[in-house]
């Protein structure tokens, strides 16, 4: 497809990158089955960005994507994929969309597709938060009381080195049995994360980690492996349901 | 040119006399029947709520319709944020079902959600997403208990993933998929009953059994955005509590045990939580928790604490305070969550079941309006902690508390 509009993008960023590339990319987010109920039209009152969290902190507005997207403009939309669309905070207060948009349910979708093809801005926006992949993937439970660590949450105060300090006296002085765990939230079983894995294979899921970190998806993939091969399956054996 | 004709109608109606009527807006679809009709066409399992099990309490919603909230033999779907970094959270919520008599599952075949990595980092699409809700559904209906949601993301994740399942064909069908190869049916529950819906239902019961007065106590509430902003139809509402014009959830709570039920302007904002910024980058999170949450209570309400409903919230506003504090900001207000208000209210210990020695705020000024002696109850903490450590016992039990 020719781009339509060269002119008025000549000073654009990412000019360097064919506009097809971009018209692509944009046509993957319309075609997601999420698309149809996520974009209705845009009164442009502005309830959404007087809703956002994002909004007050950055240079970032979910009126804009819902804009830019109802008018097809793949050169900003490309632009927003690359840049503020890892701002939004995913909390859907911009849901109070009076014509029913989901700002945030179309960032989602975006999000997925840029990690999906490994675009570079997407890597360094996750470049920090890699290890928190490897930890829900790996443990099924997103973060662990091992995690509370003064160099990690140094802004927490003091209180975040009492709890490392007596972490493991602490962890069993609670009383459900399951919480009894240091390096996971709960005592997660096996079987639960054999399950899992088979999940994250079957659904392509491992793949898109893949394109976004390759170390993590190394140290994963061999996690993986062992396990599901103590359960009879060969990893290289399961091929994804999905397209 | 003759002058406009513009008749006055009135002025109009004063706040008092306007009606909040739901039902106009009630969605014309409805996920039970839309459940029911896959049922019937053999694509899924719905998993009842059955009155002589469940014990369930029926509650008006959003726009109006009734909701089964089950009370008796659940399955709690727990928290990676709660039970990991304040755990005192999940554990008042299995406290409150001992107290009150009912009986429970906490499984270790759970995973959790993964939503708060698909909503930090979209690193998964929706048929992971759907495989991992329904992978937990269909063990808590192998266990025999119905699930109850501890975490609100996971709540508001698991209604989004209920509707894309009803209305995308193609999703259903890899999903058989997945979950043929994990031997496993598919299975969705009739309702998604998120735990502080438990703990509303409870509220009256939960006052009869109230050992300690709340009386002179003010609170202020957050509503956690992914209780009420994903998938809204079927939050709780009730129309004497802020005219039905947001959820009564936790703020029905502390109504209910005695306390100053405190207003404030930016009560639809969220945390500030973010999910990946939570996590690493975090001063976003910390500055719009302190500067739009927690100093808006403090100068309009001044509350002794704020109580919420999810993992994100309780995190996010206690631990921003530290750093705001050493910025000489008006911060300083103890943070904690409905299940952790009402155990106190019952008479929980504060650091054996409440956990709050994992918080950041202090909670001295707070317990002490509460009537708690908290020197002594740490002492009995540290106690505990001590045969722990000495190898007397391996770990604090329930008889232990």
């Amino acid at each position: 497809m020719a781009d339509p509009s060269p002119p008025l993008y000549a000073d654009a960023k990412y000019r360097e990158v064919p506009f097809e590339e971009k018209q692509r990319l944009f046509d993957e987010v319309t075609a997601d089955m999420r698309w149809e109920t996520s974009l209705y039209g845009c009164y442009e009152c502005g309830i959404c960005v007087a809703a956002c969290p994002s909004a007050r902190f950055y240079d970032f507005s979910p009126r804009v994507f819902a804009q830019v997207m109802a008018r097809e403009d793949v050169h900003t939309f490309y632009e927003l994929l690359n840049e503020s669309v890892w701002d939004c905070s995913q909390c859907f207060s911009c849901t109070r969309c009076p014509r029913q948009n989901n700002p945030g349910g179309i960032i989602t979708i975006m999000r997925e597709v840029a990690v999906n093809h490994g675009l570079q801005s997407a890597k360094d926006a996750l470049k920090a938060y890699s290890r928190i992949i490897y930890k829900i993937m790996s443990t099924g439970t997103q973060v662990a009381p091992d995690m509370l660590q003064p160099d990690f949450f140094p802004d927490w105060g003091p209180d975040v080195q009492q709890v490392s300090d007596h972490l493991d006296v602490w962890r069993r002085a609670i009383p459900p049995e399951t919480l009894h765990t240091t390096e996971l939230a709960w005592d997660v079983s096996e079987k639960t994360r054999m399950e899992l894995y088979l999940i994250w294979k079957l659904t392509g899921n491992l793949e898109m980690i893949e394109r976004i970190d390759e170390g993590i998806f190394m140290i994963l993939e061999e996690v993986m492996e062992e396990l599901l091969e103590e359960h009879g399956y060969d990893i290289d054996d399961i091929e994804s349901v999905v397209d | 040119m003759s002058p406009l004709n513009i008749v006055p109608s009135g002025p109009p109606p004063k706040a008092k006399d306007r009606v909040f009527d739901r039902k106009g807006q009630m969605p014309e679809e409805y996920y039970k029947d839309q459940l029911f009709e896959l049922e019937a066409k053999g694509e899924l399992i719905v998993h009842r709520i059955d009155d002589e099990k469940q014990k369930p309490v029926e509650i008006e919603t959003k726009f109006g319709r009734t909701k089964k909230i089950a009370v008796d033999n659940t399955w709690h779907h727990k928290s990676c944020g709660q039970c990991g970094h304040i755990p005192g959270y999940s554990t008042s919520i299995f406290w409150l079902a001992r107290e009150l008599g009912y009986s429970y599952h906490d499984p270790k075949d759970q995973s959790s959600c993964t939503a708060w990595n698909y909503y930090a980092s979209s690193t998964s699409n929706p048929a992971a997403q759907a495989a991992v809700a329904v992978r937990n559904f269909a063990q808590a209906y192998e266990d025999g208990y119905f699930p109850l949601i501890h975490c609100g993301t996971s709540y508001g994740h698991y209604k989004e993933v209920r509707e894309e399942l009803i209305h995308h064909r193609e999703l259903r069908d890899q999903l058989k998929r997945v979950m043929d190869v994990l031997g496993k049916p598919v299975v969705f529950p009739e309702e998604i009953v998120h735990y502080s819906e438990w703990v509303h239902v409870m509220r009256h019961r939960i006052a009869e059994r109230q050992q300690r007065d709340f009386s002179g106590i003010t609170a202020t509430v957050h509503p956690a955005c992914h209780y009420h902003k994903l998938v809204v139809e079927d939050a709780i509402y009730d129309r004497d509590l802020y005219d039905g014009q947001r959820t009564a959830v936790v703020s029905g709570l502390v109504k209910a045990l005695g306390a100053e039920l405190a207003d404030y302007s930016t009560w639809h904002d969220c945390c500030g939580f973010g999910f990946r910024h939570i996590l690493v980058s975090r001063d976003f999170s910390r500055s719009f928790a302190t500067i739009r949450k927690i100093e808006r209570m403090k100068e309009e309400a001044d509350p002794d604490v704020t109580v919420t409903h999810d993992t994100g919230c309780v995190t996010t506003l206690d631990k921003s305070q530290f750093a705001a504090q050493a910025h000489g900001r008006n911060v300083g207000i103890p943070v904690m969550s409905d299940a952790q208000f009402a155990a106190l209210a019952m008479g929980a210990h504060p650091y054996k079941i409440c956990q709050l020695h994992w918080h950041g705020v202090d909670m001295k000024p707070l317990m002490e309006k509460m009537g708690i002696d908290h020197e002594a109850a740490w002492a009995e903490f540290e106690e505990q902690a001590a045969r722990i450590e000495a190898g007397e016992i391996d770990f604090m039990s329930w008889d232990d508390c």
